[in-house]
């Protein structure tokens, strides 16, 4: 898992990444079973407004599960989930205030291919938000606008590249104005070529301060955007840190070995 | 090292221009080849298959029209008149064919039903007309959408006629729903428990009262309303028969075993175990039994399970069987396509905050009925085949013409002919059928363009 790309190139101005006190996701001692496979374990995670966490870890370490509990694509069994002051619990209504609010983006993009990009991008404003259709169509316009394929707005997902199709799916995402982001490995389905342009979107993205949790293997983004890496396997947490020392100093012996195995080439 | 670099080295000197493929590679020189003489076993083949169809065709057209007669009076008056295909007994008999035995000053209705049946079907399958521009139609089409909602009521009217009040009052209930629907929820900030009232009360009472109304109210009113004359003379379901017939079975069963086998395909599907049984046990037996046993059923047993005194119409009881056998076979088509669509789809459409209804409406639905489209046309062209079993209940149906028609002195030893052109209708709905399926899978491409 080497660095393919050199992205150093775009220097994330961190200064405008700021993190205020607010407590938008609590997590209390989460567990999660598939069947009788304990996958998740104890997890305990506050994540303040304005953050930027990159997740990592070795594959099925849990990682991915983990930050699909918080918009309850999987059901956590045990222990709490607060998002944004509303506890996650069966309630069909608070699930799909909370799924509103947090934008999600897959590995594989997940775009709908009948409809067309903008219409992708309008979809939940509408029939979620009720958002008059001329007015999202505005705000779809300028997110990709910003993510740079406004041109592309009246074409269908099938004729974009990779890079495009999922720059496409993160401005669908922040259409929905969400207070948080999470990435289940965003660019682990691109080719190197198009990596970089989806990190810079991402970027960008946490310059305005956005709350991101990122599973990704991409260490340079780590590096740069973000303010927490936390380090799983087999289902817990087992190293948090701020990424210069969780790069430069690993305090266990797990971590020490994943770090030399992905940057070890 | 210096002598491998230079050996493996290479610079292109710069852009190759696209030039034209060889001559016999394209345009019909190179259509032949590739299709019809690609190798010696493909030439052989055309040469065999071209040799019989030249055998074939010649007796074929000599039969069907060269020695064919086109009108005589009866069997033996044809035989006279030429050695070809006897065509003089569909000529005869064609009203018959077509309309059964309805009365023949009425023949009008199912007309006029057949021509409104066109336009409903126009408005509801295609998005452009020619000759129209696309603003003028999209500015229409709500009103013809609206029509092809209304158009079963009417139908139904123009061929069973009865007083003109009964459709009206049908065709009203939605208004008077919605109506109700306003009240309640205008009444609904009077004390009422807090339990209660986060139920949508509105909609609630809106289906209690749509049920009342169609069960209990619409037929005591319209007898009321009966010294008003308005109306069409009443026909029969046993004088129904022919291609009308058919027709009729065959375009309400397919209209109606669509939406009921996308719920039976959700339903199997939705995870709550009571609703998933009853999809199942229903899809399971309904397929598990030949539909000619359905149609027994449907025409003695059915009878048993009603009240006695409510003579459910004939036909109407062909349509239900017809119906629930045709939504169990498109239930599993549709069950395919829910099964082929990426789980991405789902979880997107979950993670954007969409509900059940939205995104099975919005997202699943859309693509699954498209990754079905040929599987549903084939079992709306089956459907529509199978109404000709009907004969087994003594529904006068295209083949149970033929046998009463053989049946008569003049017409007696006519086989061939009764057969082709039955055959020709089927063929001619059905193709229209596969087309038109052909047309929707290229319109809706949008992944692969």
């Amino acid at each position: 898992m080497s660095e393919a790309v050199d992205y150093e190139a775009t220097q994330a101005d961190r200064s405008k990444m700021t993190v205020s006190d607010e407590e938008v996701i609590q997590i209390r001692s989460m567990n999660k079973w598939y069947g009788d496979f304990h996958v998740l374990r104890e997890i305990n995670l506050t994540v303040n407004r304005g953050e930027r966490i990159v997740i990592c870890g070795p594959s099925g370490s849990g990682k991915s599960t983990l930050i699909r509990c918080i918009n309850r694509l999987e059901e956590h069994q045990a222990g709490d989930i607060i998002v944004d002051g509303i506890e996650l619990n069966s309630d069909l209504k608070n699930i799909d205030k909370i799924r509103a609010e947090v934008g999600m983006v897959f590995q594989h993009f997940n775009l709908f291919p009948h409809l067309t990009i903008l219409e992708n991008c309008t979809l939940a404003p509408i029939w979620v938000r009720k958002t008059p259709k001329k007015e999202a169509e505005d705000v779809a316009m300028h997110f990709l606008e910003k993510v740079k394929i406004p041109e592309q707005a009246n074409k269908y997902p099938g004729q974009l590249s990779g890079g495009q199709q999922q720059r496409v799916a993160i401005a669908r995402a922040l259409c929905m104005r969400p207070r948080i982001m999470l990435f289940d490995e965003p660019t682990s389905a691109l080719d190197p070529e198009m990596i970089k342009e989806v990190l810079d979107t991402m970027i960008s993205l946490a310059e305005e301060g956005m709350t991101m949790l990122c599973v990704t293997h991409e260490m340079g983004f780590a590096r740069q955007v973000a303010n927490r890496v936390i380090f799983m396997d087999a289902g817990q947490i087992v190293e948090q840190n701020e990424p210069e020392e969780f790069f430069m100093n690993p305090k266990s012996d797990r971590t020490k070995l994943f770090l030399s195995q992905i940057l070890g080439h | 090292m210096s002598d491998t670099t230079s050996k493996v080295a290479f610079v292109a000197s710069g852009p190759i221009a696209a030039s034209p493929p060889p001559a016999n590679s394209t345009g019909p020189v190179g259509w032949l080849k590739e299709n019809l003489f690609s190798g010696p076993v493909n030439s052989a083949v055309t040469v065999i298959l071209l040799a019989m169809i030249l055998y074939l065709i010649p007796g074929i057209i000599q039969w069907a029209f060269i020695d064919s007669v086109w009108v005589a009076s009866s069997l033996s008056e044809c035989r006279e008149l030429g050695s070809g295909a006897c065509w003089a007994v569909i000529v005869e008999r064609f009203p018959q064919f077509i309309y059964g035995f309805y009365p023949e000053d009425e023949r009008w209705r199912p007309n006029i039903t057949f021509i409104l049946m066109l336009v409903a079907f126009a408005f509801a399958l295609f998005d452009k007309m020619p000759y129209m521009s696309e603003a003028m139609y999209q500015k229409i089409r709500p009103y013809g959408l609206v029509f092809a909602a209304c158009f079963p009521v009417i139908a139904y009217w123009l061929i069973w006629g009865g007083s003109i009040f009964g459709p009206i009052l049908f065709l009203a209930t939605p208004v008077l729903a919605y109506f109700v629907a306003q009240g309640i929820d205008k009444l609904e900030h009077a004390a009422l428990p807090p339990a209660l009232a986060s139920l949508p009360l509105g909609f609630i009472g809106a289906v209690i009262f749509a049920l009342v109304w169609i069960t209990f109210l619409i037929g005591p009113i319209t007898s009321l309303l009966s010294f008003i004359p308005i109306g069409l003379e009443e026909v029969e379901s046993r004088q129904l028969g022919g291609f009308l017939l058919a027709t009729l079975i065959g375009v309400a069963g397919i209209t109606l075993s669509l939406p009921i086998g996308i719920l039976l395909a959700l339903g199997r599907r939705s995870g709550l175990i009571f609703i998933q049984t009853i999809c199942i046990v229903f899809i399971e037996f309904i397929r598990g039994v030949p539909l000619i046993t359905l149609l027994f059923v449907a025409n003695s047993v059915l009878a048993y399970l009603f009240p006695p005194g409510s003579n459910l119409d004939i036909i109407l009881r062909v349509v239900i069987m017809v119906t629930a056998f045709a939504s169990a076979y498109m239930a599993e088509v549709i069950r395919g396509g829910l099964a082929a669509l990426p789980s991405g789809q789902y979880e997107a459409a979950d993670a954007m905050g969409l509900n059940y209804w939205q995104a099975t409406r919005l997202i699943i639905m859309p693509q699954a009925l498209k990754i079905s489209i040929p599987n549903i046309v084939s079992t709306f062209i089956g459907l529509f085949k199978d109404t000709t079993l009907v004969v087994v209940i003594g529904l006068l149906d295209p083949i149970g013409l033929i046998t009463n028609i053989q049946a008569t002195p003049e017409w007696n030893g006519i086989i061939w002919e009764f057969y082709i052109f039955t055959g020709l209708f089927f063929f001619i709905a059905c193709f229209a059928m596969s087309r038109y399926s052909l047309y929707l899978e290229r319109k809706l491409a949008t992944d692969r363009r």
